[in-house]
This record gives C-alpha cells, structure tokens and sequence, in this order.
C-alpha cells in the first residue's frame, strides 16, 4: 500500500518537474478545440450543440500522447527494470501510475472543458458537481486501460501508432457515456437519462480497473 | 486424414447442404422475400466468428497461464479467422441492408459492435507483427486479446443503449420453424469450416513458432585451459 | 552451513536460435569478491542478467542464498543489488531526487547526501538528462550502495568512467565488502578488476573456459587470445 503511494507520488513529482510537457498537452487539446470550430464553421449552434464531442475527442487524442511520454521515463532509462528490482509490487506500480496518468488526464479535461466554455460560448444546464464527478469517471475511463497498453506497447516499434490504434477501439463505451452526460448536462436533460449514464460509465470504470491491474502484472513479469 | 481436414470436408459439404435447403427448400421470408435468405449465410457467418473470438480468448488465457507457446498459436490462427469472418459479416450485412433499408451502414448496436471488435482485433494482430520475442510476443497478444474479447458485450449493450435513442433497432424477427432447420444446418457447416480453418492455420502457425523458438544443440564443453602447460 | 550466495550447475540462456550462455558450473561463497571476464558479445551481460533474475534461465540450476528465484523470487530481489548498462533512472529528477525515490520505495530512510558525496556527486541539483555518461554512472553506484544489498552484481562497473572513477570503484567495492556483501562483476579491463578480486571466471562465447584465482586472470585470457591482456590506458607506456 505504501508503495502505490509512493510511487503514485514518484510518477507526480516527475511529471511536475517536465510539467512544460502537460502545458504543451493542454495547449494541443485547445488547439484541437480551435480546429473543430473551424471545421464546423461559425455556427454557434451547431458547435454548442455537438460540444461535448469536440471536447472529448480533444481530451482523447491529446491524452494518448500524454499515456505514450509519461511512460517513456520509465523506459528511456531503464527506471522500470530498476523499480521491479527493488522489488516494487506490480500491483502497485500498476494503480500507482494509472492513478497519476488519472490527476494528469483530468487536469487536461479540465482545461479543455473550462475553455470550451468559453470558446463555444456554452451554458451549464445541469449541476456542476456532476460535471465534475462526470469529467473524473471519463478520464478514468481512459487512464486505467491507457496504462495498461502503454506497457503493452512501450517497447514496440511505432508506439506512437500503436497505443492510439490498441486503445481507441477499448474506450468506446466510457467515451459514449462520458460525451453523452456532458451533453444532457449542457443541453438539458428532458428524458432523465443522466443518472442512469453515469452509472454505464462508472460500472465500465470497475470493470477496468480491475481487469487492467491483473493483467499488467502478468505482462511485466515477461 | 487429419481431424482438420476432416473438418473442413464434412463441413463443406453440411454447409452445401443447409444453403440447398435455404435457397430450394424453404418459401421466401415473410418481409423481405427473396433477399431474406441471406440469413442463412450471415447468421452462422457471425456465430462462427464469435466462436473464433471466443477459441481467441481461451487460448489468450490458456497462454497466460502456463506460457506455452502452443497455445500462441491457437491464438494466432483464431484472431485471423475471427477478423476474415467478421470481414464477410459486414460484407454480407451491407449487402442485405442496401435493398432492406435502402443503406448500405446504419447505426445498430450489432453492426457498430462488429465493426469495433474488427478494428480491435487488425490492432492485436499489427501489434503481434512488431514484437519479435517469441515469449515477450506471446504475453503481449493474450493481454490485448482478453481485453478485447471482454470489450466486446460491453460495447455492444452501450451501443444499444447509445443508438436506441436514435432510431430503434431493427430485428430480424423470430425465426419460423421451417427455416430453422436449414439455419442450424449450415450454421453446423460454417463451424466446422471455422474450426478446421483454424486447426489447418494452427498447425502452420505453430511450425512457424517452434521454428523461430527451435533450440539448437549445446555448444560441447572445451577443455579447460591449463596455465601450467602455458 | 551457510549456503552459496549464488550457485549454478549447468546454467544455459538462449535467445532464439542462440546460445548466448551454456553449461556454467559456478559456486560463489559469501563476501567473495567475484570477476566474470570475456570478450564483448562473449556472455557477461547475460550471466549477470540471469543472475539479477532480470531474465529467466533456459536449464540448468540455479540457486541464489540457498533460494530458488522461481520460488522466493522478492526475497531475492530484496538481497540483490544490479548495475546495469541502463541506469535506470528518470532523466529529468537530479541525482537525490532519484535517490529519494529509492529510499522511499524502499521503505527505508534517506541518510542524505553523504551517499552522494561519495560519489562525488553532491554538488549537482540538476537534472541528470545534463550529466555525463560518467556522471550517470556515478549516480548509479550510490543507487547501488544505497540498497545495502547482500549480493551486488556489477556489470562493466569500469566503463565510462575516468581514471579517478576506476579509483572510486575500487574503494566502493572495497567498501561493499567490508559489509560482508559478495560482489560479482564483469569487466573486459581484466587487468584492473583482477587486481580487486579473490577469483575469476573466463567465458568465450558463452562457454566456461576457465575458472581460478583472479591472480591468475591475466594469465589466462593471454592464452587464450594469445596475447597481452588490454590494459587500462593510464597505465600505459
């Protein structure tokens, strides 16, 4: 237990020490929310009304190029061989990390949202404690499995290709879940189907937090 | 003959059979007519690739758990078989909405789910051809494989859940009794084709794999060098 | 009787159609100080990395502390300490900060920068993407000595460094030992590792081709390459 505190820390103070990294991540999901707008054209309407898959496809392309680098300091190095010799407990190195890539992912959704707010020009019609709790559940969608096939690919050639094209197909069902809360949450919710979404995602969430930890401690014993 | 062969004989010859028996021997569906027999194919071509995955699966598990590389290649030779089929399935699923519903894609939980699970499983194979340690390539295809293959209900119901929203479903109905026969007919057919596709695929595979893994004799000991002589 | 630190009756390792190592007989007793030489590609790296139970073995017996790493492989990794040719650090933390991180996942305490000082590194709080090959190499001896391992395994601990490194690592080994940690490392410098070292194995190819007192080391690899052993270049006329 105390070793995914400390390495959850680790992996922390490292990203805070190459935080011009997440700033430039940040800075790429904004540009991605330009582009959209530009795709779309100045209809406003149209891009208040498709906001939250603008948002999260930017949240989407830009965290699989955060999962890919934040392991890359475990591997340029050698660090991870090291941390399994210590011994660390794969377990925990595995929550450890996916718990940080979690902070750094929901950071980055929180960015993109807030500026999406203001460069779509959008409205909060539902509560904003689950729009939070709605931001948390979809970043965690993506951290845990994203984890996982980081390791998966981190010694692959093209991983850059590889990770996106592995994952992408995996998260479907949180990034339905996550896109469609944010829109009954911006456009209103007439149905009352927000609770019962919420409930799709974090299910999805418990399956993957717990499927992914097994499984990666298997493929670094290799 | 080999059990595989033997598989694909018997199952070609089932398979013939159960299409005489849709395409001859049964009046036109209720709705659709004519093209409505296209069930016989697509309906087992679908059974057959999930029973595919699911040979994928076990396999994956059975890799993981005592890191044998027979097992790889079961896994191997079902994911290919699994995308080949899931190809056809769409194929032959464009085929019969294009008269059907006047397009050739739609948004049905089915479908998308079908095309997601393909796309997921061309990624494991891309990802097998760029590992070249045998025992590395092995742990690497069986991670990917079982969470795909666990993936596969859970988009299916969120796709459902998603689309429904949209547009209903649409259901082919309940199947009559008289065109049951013909169906479990060639669906038997297509399963033995699959399962002998695969054993024939294995066995390459794995010819392949202990090649590549083949230990060659120990180098013989030289004798120790002896400083006293020097 | 205290069992053998490390202890190997026909050990082998294949990578695919290649016997990188075969047919190793070794027995290494408790504070030894132990020298694997060979030329480059001749199997040190692999020994050694079998050893650290980095890489699993392909036959043979292997038993490390009288514990086979199949069975007892935390325990193992707990008592063992690994120099490799990565460093295994993260680039963009400086030298105590990457020590930082070890104590704590260790569950041990930070004595400082007393570590540090020792490897004369205490002066540089940036991060270690700007050392040196040397440098890093430096660091990764304190990672070592910060372990407090009963076995360390130091591969090519020579390499990189200047001739006031070579120094530095014989005092650090030196130290090492003075804790009763056995000490296994491999080094085509034979002249100077022979000369902090008990015993000595010589591998060509992956195959065991001698084994005898580290005295005798030059000797033996002179006979076998039929020439003069290569000598550490500050020590040449």
């Amino acid at each position: 237990m105390m070793q995914f505190v400390w390495v959850l820390h680790k992996d922390l103070f490292v990203e805070w020490r190459a935080r011009s990294r997440i700033v430039g991540l940040a800075t790429y999901a904004l540009v991605m929310l330009l582009i959209f707008a530009f795709a779309v054209g100045t209809d406003t309407t149209a891009l208040q009304q498709h906001a939250g898959a603008y948002l999260w496809l930017a949240v989407l392309s830009a965290s699989t190029l955060l999962l890919v680098q934040s392991f890359q300091q475990e591997t340029e190095a050698g660090a991870l061989d090291g941390l399994l010799l210590l011994p660390v407990n794969p377990v925990a190195l595995f929550y450890g990390k996916a718990v940080a890539n979690l902070v750094l992912l929901t950071l980055l959704a929180a960015v993109a949202l807030g500026s999406s707010f203001f460069l779509y020009d959008l409205h909060l019609r539902g509560s904003l404690v689950l729009l939070c709790l709605n931001v948390v559940l979809g970043t965690a969608g993506l951290a845990a499995p994203g984890t996982l096939y980081a390791a998966l690919t981190a010694r692959a050639p093209a991983q850059q290709l590889l990770l996106p094209l592995l994952l992408l197909p995996l998260v479907v069902p949180p990034v339905l879940a996550v896109v469609k809360v944010t829109d009954l949450l911006l456009v209103g919710d007439p149905m009352n189907q927000l609770s019962s979404w919420l409930a799709v995602l974090a299910s999805f969430d418990l399956v993957y937090w717990s499927l992914t930890g097994v499984l990666f401690a298997r493929l670094v014993e290799e | 003959m080999k059990w595989d062969h033997a598989l694909l004989l018997s199952g070609a010859v089932i398979m013939a059979v159960g299409h005489c028996m849709g395409l001859f021997a049964t009046p036109p569906e209720a709705y659709m007519g004519e093209t409505g027999r296209i069930l016989y194919l697509h309906a087992p071509t679908a059974w057959a690739a999930m029973l595919a995955y699911l040979l994928a699966f076990l396999a994956a598990i059975g890799a993981l758990w005592t890191g044998r590389l027979a097992w790889d290649a079961t896994v191997e030779s079902s994911i290919e078989l699994g995308v080949l089929l899931s190809v056809m399935l769409l194929f032959q699923g464009s085929i019969w909405a294009k008269p059907t519903w006047g397009i050739w894609w739609t948004w049905d939980a089915r479908l998308t789910s079908t095309a997601i699970m393909l796309v997921a499983f061309i990624g494991v194979l891309v990802l097998r051809s760029v590992v070249h340690q045998p025992a590395r390539r092995m742990v690497v295809t069986a991670v990917a494989t079982i969470a795909s293959f666990v993936n596969v209900p859970v988009v299916y119901f969120s796709v459902k859940w998603w689309s429904s929203i949209h547009q209903l479903p649409s259901d082919t109905g309940s199947v009559d009794t008289i065109m049951a026969l013909p169906l479990a007919v060639s669906a038997f057919g297509t399963a033995f084709l699959t399962v002998g596709f695969i054993g024939s695929r294995r066995r390459l595979a794995w010819k392949r794999l202990s090649r590549e893994d083949a230990a060659p004799d120990l180098p013989e000991l030289p004798p120790p060098l002896d400083l006293e002589v020097g | 009787m205290e069992p053998m630190v490390v202890h190997t009756s026909g050990l082998c390792r294949r990578f695919g159609g290649r016997w990188a190592l075969s047919r190793l007989d070794l027995d290494i007793q408790a504070g030894e100080k132990f020298l694997i030489m060979g030329e480059n590609g001749g199997g040190k790296t692999t020994l050694l990395s079998v050893l650290a139970t980095v890489i699993p073995r392909s036959r043979g017996s292997l038993s490390l502390f009288g514990m086979e790493p199949e069975r007892h492989l935390t325990r193992i990794r707990q008592k063992i300490a690994f120099l490799a040719h990565l460093p295994s650090l993260y680039e963009d933390l400086s030298a105590a900060e990457n020590l930082g991180i070890l104590f704590r996942l260790m569950g041990a305490s930070n004595p400082g920068s007393s570590l540090l000082e020792q490897v004369g590194l205490d002066d540089r709080p940036d991060p270690v993407r700007s050392y040196s090959a040397g440098m890093r190499k430096r660091l990764s001896f304190a990672r070592v000595l910060a372990q407090r391992p009963d076995l360390a395994l130091l591969d090519e601990p020579f390499g990189q460094l200047d001739p006031e490194g070579f120094n530095l690592v014989e005092l650090l080994v030196e130290q090492l030992a003075s804790r009763g940690c056995t000490v296994v490392m491999a080094s085509h410098l034979v002249d100077r590792a022979s000369r902090i070292c008990d015993r000595a194995l010589l591998i060509q190819k992956g195959l065991p081709r001698w084994q005898g007192p580290a005295a005798s080391a030059s000797r033996a690899w002179g006979l076998l390459y039929g020439h003069e052993v290569p000598r550490a270049r500050e020590q040449a006329p």
